[in-house]
């Protein structure tokens, strides 16, 4: 015999002792779905026969299956369920997650249950309990439907059973598109048949002239969103049109709250007369029965959500939350025709609603309707598109999967509407935002990678990131952490292009860009047109046109005043950029000098003082070496290790005096783009360097005071001879006090070899420069050999992980994805950043 | 790292008897960071010098030591630091560990010598001293030296930078040589003021056999304690304990050393606990929130209190609410008593569910915390998602920071503050949210008012209109 059971169920395995239910899960079922009383019976006590475990058992059996289902899959409960009171159970637990219960009995007789139980030596149990059982069974066998099964089936030949899964009514999942989904009619047929007209649709029209059916060149499939009648001119207009489109298979709809109750009304139900439904029932006054019928009967079966395109499209009158897409149950359906409400009526009497799509975080787009706005704003990656059409504003379609949003005028006020039209909660409001965001260890999956961030980390990245960075509307990245390169072996080097070269050789990469190294401080820039394209994009509203952040996201100054005048000089210098990228703001990688400007106290504090001890305590200490050497004591080597060492001394104050000069304003200051990271609509990471910085030389040329040219070299890895010019350019740039350079492989930051993400970019620092990180005396042969033990692995692991959640910051952003989605990536680069690593690398 | 010691006593160089240093012979020592070496510039009858320089392994310091494998203080500072230069508390060491028999005012060779006070000249170089000269001379002077500290520039390069943390020190006097050694041995590292290992019980000790006979005289003696004993406070007691135990003289002197720039600015925080407290009692909650804790001043007595039912205190640092767990000693109270709090880490510009459903929340000297333009996401938080009954928020009034004596114009309280808003400037933040979020506020002072700039602090206190 066949069953045909939906896909997404709680199936109920019910028998006496001795039927054969374990046996039936193991022959039809997977193991993992099948959870059997007797083994929660084990787990719990050691025993699958110690009755006196049963009540602990079944709660562990019930927990599990919630979390199997809340999941979405599928439970089989092989337990006896043949009392009523262990039955309603599993129905409460399938309907608190909104799947459907179904039930199985295995109707075995029982003298073959009871052979089959004496031939165990575990049961102990006498046949009168069986008998029992099977007197609750007969008692409810006929009840089954009645207590909320769904579907019951009953085996007597449990060797000859087929299974059929059903697939829900809301699954689409295999019609892909591309879709025109439209917004709430409400009985506005002209400016439907405009709106249609609008996005290339062909109307056909009956010999009347009504429009019956509607078909599109390239074959895209309408959906509408519901509440097609009601209030408007002409709804019946509106049916005949949609139920033409839908039976011929150019349109899906699902129903709205306007829909449910007219079928109530045309069967007979009592309904209140209200809101627009008498306009509706007059209009069909002029109809035939039949097509009354008709409209009764498509109503009805209408489904009250749709999933399409793989899952991806989530379309419901009212949306939908996550846990409920593809669930069937009474409050799913409740949810999808009027949404969730508070409980509480606003002034006009209104049910308040529950903001839900504040709360969204699931990856499926949801489209709806119901609330009227002025305007469509996109929430986490849902949408309302009911701009009130029928209240005199528009109606509106969303071109999927191309996002575009087309729109037709109401031709008049069709009917007053209760109160006025209020926009949405604005797309961009930090007040989405929410700490379970970002908090706890977290497993984030990107097309980069899967990383861990563990709640440790993501506890340290709090503090920093609401305490001191910038809003999280602008933090639209965060720039990785950079690895030297292996470390070199010639004599007085601890890094040397040589193993940068050889690095990115191994992996793969043919061609690399060598950027000069400039001394400052990394800054990323965020410049918009103006405030308020900054406020229209961003959803900040203080006044700023932007920002410029340190590569843990703090304010670069604290001044707004100066960051407005640094972005002023920007803007300025980027101005045909914003029309060339057609955008309206830019994402800029930067270095911003002097080093002191951001580092002064730490220069002073550290740099500055170690320069001063040595100052006063070495030409003291040689004086006195050299006095005892005047007495015959013999000190020599002492002197001349202590005479390197205050020329040492000198040379690391040399090394940071360079990185070292007075500003004043923005007087002295220098900023050294070197990427366009992002602009709107797009990240740039996938463009190879030469882009990046032929457009960087364009914004230097047009304002050479303030910013600041990054000299290169681009090198291909098998050609000897750029490899030594480089090297020579390196040991010149370094010779006269220059930090070093950066080796990025040539295609860009996307740049895969041998289909592995390859480091970003490799800092190869100079002699001098790391006298800073690594102390004075470090080139001396005795340190040098120790400090060359030293381990890149970790560095590089976090340098990559770091990478690849910026480069899906910036897909997200281009996306425009939710806040929530970027502000999670950008987090947790700066949650991977307090993890401990030798801060020399 | 480099100190020398000379004098002029005839014949001069008996130095080296007490010293047990050949003025001859060159030495060197293995000693914690370094070797030491101790030599003799000039040795004639008339006058002998001798030098002790500690020669840094900056490689070797830089290592995590044993026990210590994966420090949490992962900074650069760990690697490029003045240890290899200054005159430190390694350089203590390394006297305590040249001179031991000196120290303690022994000699076999000259006996007779160490009891009598001889003309000497001590020299010490790059000597980090926190305070400034001011400090040297209060720490040298009572004991009857004649003190010369010169600072040191930072960088000459930039004149603007200023002097560094490092003089340049003389002491000329006569002692006897085991009191100049021991005067060093303690009062060095209190310049330093930052002790290169941890302290422990026998520091205390240490610091008790070296002070013998002075310190517990020394006009500065607090000061003196608790530094050496790197401000650990139980320990700086035991050892003040001790002093005064071997001390007839039981005198109180009130330190003289500066008071620290931070700890002046710092707001009164007693008078805004009260306030916060009569205002919570006045609103009949039983479920409060304290949001921005920190280490639990408001949750002790909130928790003394039996009407708080349930409490909660909230805060971004981690740090704090370890600290604040500690305080209220959670692990130890009662099961009943422990239901009462919860300690949780939040952030008051994220949205947190947990905070959802309480009668009052309460952000006592929180908000002038964070950026200004970081405020409307604190108030959609507070009073948009957590949304309690009653909110209570405290900030100070910049008015009256002119009645702060010492706080320079234009100087906020406390280093971290953002922002501190004037009487109207508060009224009006609090008129604008409350009228955004539902909420009637009512301003009230906190401490005394002064006619012309108000109260210290202020206080608004917010209830849902009706």
């Amino acid at each position: 015999m066949n069953l045909d059971i939906p896909e997404l169920s709680l199936i109920a395995l019910v028998g006496i002792s001795g039927s054969g239910k374990s046996t039936f899960a193991r022959r039809y079922f997977k193991p993992t779905e099948v959870l059997s009383s007797d083994a929660f019976r084990a787990m719990v006590a050691d025993d699958e026969n110690d009755q006196s475990a049963s009540k602990d058992a079944f709660e562990a059996l019930h927990h599990v299956a919630g979390i199997r289902l809340r999941a979405g899959r599928r439970v089989v409960v092989d337990a006896t369920n043949v009392q009523q009171h262990a039955r309603a159970e599993l129905v409460k637990l399938a309907r608190e997650h909104d799947v459907l219960p179904v039930a199985i009995v295995l109707d075995t007789p029982e003298p073959i249950a009871w052979e089959r139980t004496q031939a165990r030596q575990d049961r102990t149990f006498g046949r009168q309990v069986l008998r029992s059982q099977q007197q609750n069974l007969r008692r409810s066998l006929r009840n089954l439907g009645r207590e909320g099964f769904r579907k019951v089936h009953v085996v007597t030949d449990p060797g000859d059973v087929t299974i059929t899964y059903e697939r829900a009514w809301n699954d689409k999942r295999e019609i892909t598109g591309p879709f025109d989904i439209i917004g709430d009619v409400h009985g506005c047929r002209s400016e439907l048949e405009t709106l249609l007209t609008k996005l290339g649709w062909a109307i056909e029209r009956d010999e009347a002239g009504r429009p019956v059916n509607a078909t599109h060149p390239e074959g895209r499939l309408a959906v509408f969103v519901g509440d097609l009648v009601d209030r408007g001119p002409d709804s019946p207009g509106v049916l005949r049109l949609v139920m033409g489109m839908t039976a011929a298979g150019t349109a899906l709809c699902v129903p709205g709250n306007h829909e449910q109750k007219l079928l109530r009304k045309l069967r007979g139900r009592k309904v209140s007369v209200t809101h627009g439904l008498a306009e509706t029932l007059s209009q069909l006054e002029a109809e035939t029965p039949e097509f009354i019928e008709s409209a009764a009967t498509w109503i009805d079966g209408l489904v009250s959500h749709l999933r399409l395109d793989g899952g991806r499209l989530v379309v419901a009158h009212a949306g939908l939350k996550e846990e409920f897409h593809g669930r069937a149950s009474g409050r799913v359906r409740a949810f999808c025709l009027y949404g969730e409400t508070t409980g509480e009526t606003d002034e006009y009497g209104l049910p308040v609603r529950y903001p839900w799509a504040n709360d969204y975080r699931g990856s499926a787009m949801v489209v709806y309707g119901h609330v009227p706005t002025p305007k469509p704003e996109w929430v986490n990656n849902t949408i309302c598109l009911d701009t009130g059409c029928v209240f005199g504003g528009h109606l509106t379609a969303l071109r999927y999967p191309e996002k575009d949003l087309v729109s037709v005028p109401a031709e008049r006020m069709h009917y007053e509407p209760v109160k006025p039209l209020v926009p949405a909660t604005p797309a961009r409001d930090d007040a989405t935002l929410n700490l379970a965001d970002v908090t706890g260890r977290r497993h984030i999956r990107t097309d980069y990678g899967a990383l861990t961030v563990d709640a440790e980390n993501a506890a340290a990245a709090l503090e920093v990131m609401s305490r001191f960075a910038v809003d999280p509307r602008y933090l639209l990245w965060l720039p990785p952490t950079m690895s030297p390169p292996s470390t070199s072996t010639l004599e007085g080097y601890l890094e040397y292009p040589t193993e940068a070269f050889a690095d990115y050789r191994a992996v793969g990469v043919e061609r690399v860009v060598c950027e000069e190294k400039h001394m400052g401080s990394r800054a990323v820039v965020l410049v918009c047109r103006d405030a308020a394209s900054a406020a229209g994009r961003f959803g900040v509203d203080d006044g700023s046109s932007g920002t410029v952040y340190t590569r843990t996201g703090r304010p670069f100054f604290t001044d707004a005043e100066l960051t407005e005048a640094l972005l002023a000089r920007v803007r300025a210098a980027a101005d045909p950029l914003f029309d060339e990228l057609a955008t309206d703001w830019l994402l800029l990688d930067c270095e911003l000098l002097p080093w002191s400007a951001k580092a002064g106290a730490l220069i002073k504090g550290q740099y500055a003082a170690v320069g001063a001890a040595a100052r006063a305590a070495l030409p003291t200490a040689l004086s006195a070496l050299d006095a005892g050497i005047g007495r015959g004591l013999d000190l020599s080597e002492l002197r001349a290790r202590t005479a390197a060492r205050a020329a040492n001394a000198g040379a690391f104050t040399e090394a940071y005096r360079r990185y070292c000069w007075p500003i004043d304003g923005l007087d002295g200051i220098q900023l050294a783009p070197f990427m366009i990271l992002a602009s709107e609509g797009a990240s740039h990471t996938a463009r190879d360097h030469g882009w990046h910085l032929a457009l960087c030389d364009r914004l230097v040329a047009a304002d050479p005071d303030l910013l600041r040219r990054t000299d290169r070299r681009i090198v291909d890895l098998g050609d000897e001879t750029a490899i030594k010019e480089a090297t020579e350019w390196w040991l010149e740039l370094t010779g006269a006090g220059g930090e070093g350079m950066v080796i990025k492989p040539y295609n860009g930051l996307q740049h895969r070899a041998k289909g592995k993400p390859v480091q970003p970019g490799i800092k190869c620092r100079g002699r001098e420069y790391l006298r800073i990180i690594y102390g004075p005396d470090y080139t001396e042969p005795r340190h040098l050999e120790r400090l060359r033990d030293r381990g890149l692995q970790r560095k590089r692991g976090l340098a990559l992980r770091e990478h690849g959640l910026g480069l899906a910051a910036l897909d997200a952003v281009a996306a425009g994805e939710p806040l929530w989605r970027v502000h999670e990536l950008v987090f947790a680069v700066l949650a991977l950043e307090s993890e401990p690593t030798d801060p020399r690398l | 790292m480099l100190l020398t010691i000379s004098t002029t006593h005839s014949p001069a160089t008996d130095l080296g008897f007490l010293l047990v240093k050949h003025p001859d012979r060159p030495q060197s020592v293995e000693t914690t960071g370094g070797t030491a070496y101790v030599w003799y510039p000039e040795a004639t009858p008339a006058r002998c010098t001798v030098a002790l320089l500690l020669d840094v392994d900056p490689v070797e310091l830089a290592r995590p030591s044993k026990g210590q494998r994966s420090p949490d203080n992962f900074s650069l500072g760990r690697y490029v630091n003045d240890r290899p230069y200054a005159a430190s508390s390694l350089l203590t060491v390394a006297l305590g560990k040249v001179f031991r028999s000196a120290l303690k005012g022994a000699s076999r060779d000259r006996p007779e010598l160490v009891d009598v006070a001889l003309p000497l000249e001590i020299e010490v170089s790059a000597l980090p001293c926190r305070g400034g000269v001011k400090v040297v001379e209060q720490l040298f002077a009572p004991l009857g030296w004649a003190v010369t500290a010169t600072p040191v520039p930072l960088d000459p390069a930039f004149p603007d930078w200023g002097d560094s943390r490092y003089v340049q020190l003389r002491l000329t006097g006569r002692r006897k040589l085991a009191e100049a050694l021991n005067h060093l041995y303690v009062l060095l590292p209190v310049l330093d003021d930052a002790k290169h290992y941890w302290v422990s019980e026998d520091e205390v000790d240490k610091l008790l056999r070296a002070g013998e006979g002075w310190l517990a005289g020394h006009p500065v003696k607090e000061l003196i304690t608790r530094r050496y004993l790197a401000n650990r406070r139980s320990l700086a007691l035991s050892a003040l304990e001790r002093l005064q135990a071997a001390s007839d003289e039981l005198e109180t002197t009130d330190e003289p050393e500066e008071v620290d720039e931070s700890e002046r600015k710092k707001p009164l925080v007693k008078l805004p606990t009260e306030a916060v407290l009569a205002a919570l009692a006045e609103s009949g909650a039983a479920r409060v929130l304290d949001l921005g804790c920190g280490p639990g001043t408001l949750l002790l007595e909130l928790m003394a209190d039996r009407r708080y039912i349930e409490i909660v205190g909230a805060d971004v640092s981690s740090a704090s609410l370890r600290i604040a767990e500690r305080r209220l000693k959670l692990d130890r109270l009662p099961e009943r008593q422990r239901g009462r709090i919860k300690l949780v880490q939040s952030a008051l510009t994220y949205h947190d569910d947990r905070l959802k459903g309480y009668d009052a929340a309460v952000l006592m000297e929180v908000i002038e915390h964070l950026d200004e333009v970081r405020l409307p996401a604190l108030e959609r938080a507070v009073f948009g998602h957590a949304n309690p009954a009653t909110v209570i928020v405290t900030t100070p009034n910049v008015e009256y920071n002119v009645r702060y004596e010492g706080l320079a114009h234009e100087h906020l309280r406390h280093d971290d503050h953002r922002f501190e808003w004037t009487r109207a400037q508060f009224a009006a933040w609090a008129a604008r949210v409350a009228e955004a979020y539902g909420y009637d506020a009512h301003i009230r002072p906190v401490g005394d008012v002064d006619p012309e700039v108000g109260s210290p602090t202020q206080l608004a206190f917010f209830r849902k209109a009706a």
